[in-house]
């Protein structure tokens, strides 16, 4: 590997293990500044919050543990084209309908 | 200015006769990532459908902390800290997988067998503690009263507020009943009686809102059945959707974890045998390594989307 040592691995482990933790402890704690609504009440900061650190250590595991990082571009684009096209698109399609069924059936 | 023109000719044989890596890996490797590409796609629709449910159910989605709260030989009441635990693991076969590769890269066999044989042990803790899980969630811990209309009612007790805001805990059925010790009730009747000798006891509909005691003969005038742990059709915990929905995804991905550590194993008794070192290379323990970080990555997000959110 070009950049091999095993000090990398571990400072990944460390990074995961880090926002793993703050993930538990704003879980269990719940602070109140970060319960404000987003979006006209679509999402707390909080929720908002763990999905951008579930971002971030995908984006380490595939990069650093999967060594997409390390790969030609065009593999990499590849394999994480369909899914940025096609993540959004589920997202958008839950979302949207979701809030439709949900005002139509009353819940 | 200088122009430099290249011309390279290239024959059709060359080109399209094989032995070429248009994307710098093998065969094999490339498989591998676009199985995992068309996997992924399959967890999102997983997730998406989730999310769905949740967002149309936004109002009565039980509430996480309060399903997931045991903890082996401490009990119930500590939420997230087991499912974190599990996360860790998980994690941590991980990077002993990255190490068993990096070995591999080295050629140095016994450094591989070491780090394959933890990751293969991390799996099997992980999976072992989903199994607790499991026990759990199916055994049920509190229990619950449904009402004609599918829905589900829990017995609480005023705990005390947080942000301006009354704060309940759930009562267990069998501690219902008052001073006359653990009254079991099984069928409506016995849970009526039990649940009117505990007057302190209120009830909670299914769309959170809290009913005082007195209310429970209007309550009770509707009800359907006793309900006690978890399966495909009802739940204790509230809608059916919840239940089915844990079960598919992370039944899905338990049985994934599964694969993962019987490829493992295989992988692990050829490096014993010495079958990558004739071959002169470990390029099987990375791509059964892609696949493993792969199951860790599903597990971060159905760790976000189950337990965190």
């Amino acid at each position: 590997m070009a950049d091999g040592g095993t000090a990398a691995i571990w400072k990944v482990f460390i990074v995961l293990g880090i926002v793993t933790l703050a993930e538990v402890l704003l879980g269990i704690y719940r602070p109140e500044f970060l319960t404000v609504e987003l979006f006209s009440g679509f999402i707390s900061l909080l929720d908002f919050t763990f999905i951008l650190l579930t971002l971030y250590k995908a984006y380490c595991i595939v990069w650093f543990f999967m060594h997409m990082k390390h790969e030609y571009s065009n593999l990499r684009l590849t394999i994480t084209l369909p899914l940025y096209i096609l993540i959004p698109y589920l997202i958008f399609i839950l979302l949207v309908e979701s809030t439709y069924v949900r005002d139509i059936l009353g819940f | 200015m200088q122009t430099t023109t290249y011309t390279e000719v290239i024959s059709t044989r060359a080109l399209w006769g094989g032995g070429r890596r248009p994307l710098g890996v093998s065969y094999g490797k490339l498989m591998m990532w676009i199985f995992i590409l068309s996997d992924a796609l399959t967890f999102s629709g997983f997730l998406a459908a989730y999310g769905f449910s949740r967002f149309k159910f936004v109002h009565s989605w039980p509430e996480p902390d309060e399903v997931f709260s045991h903890v082996p030989l401490l009990g119930g009441g500590y939420p997230m800290i087991y499912v974190a635990f599990m996360t860790f693991v998980l994690i941590f076969s991980s990077v002993t997988m990255v190490l068993a590769v990096h070995a591999g890269h080295e050629m140095r066999k016994n450094k591989v067998v070491v780090y394959l044989f933890l990751t293969i042990i991390g799996g099997g803790v992980f999976l072992s503690s989903q199994a607790w899980e499991w026990y759990h969630f199916i055994k049920g811990e509190a229990g619950a009263l449904q009402l004609n209309d599918g829905s589900i009612v829990h017995f609480v007790k005023p705990k005390g507020m947080r942000d301006g805001r009354a704060v309940y805990e759930k009562i267990s059925l069998d501690a219902l009943g008052g001073s006359s010790g653990r009254a079991v009730a099984h069928t409506l009747p016995e849970l009526k009686r039990a649940f009117e000798a505990s007057p302190g006891v209120q009830l909670r509909m299914a769309d959170q809102t809290v009913l005082a005691h007195n209310r429970g003969d209007a309550v009770f005038a509707h009800a359907k059945a006793v309900v006690r742990g978890a399966n495909l059709v009802k739940n204790e915990y509230g809608l059916p959707q919840f239940a089915d929905f844990f079960f598919f995804i992370t039944g899905f991905h338990g049985f994934h974890v599964f694969t993962g550590v019987i490829l493992n194993v295989i992988v692990f008794l050829n490096v014993l045998l010495g079958t990558y070192e004739g071959r002169g290379h470990y390029e099987m323990v990375e791509k059964v390594g892609l696949y493993w970080h792969f199951v860790d990555l599903v597990w971060v997000f159905v760790f976000t989307f189950f337990y965190l959110i």
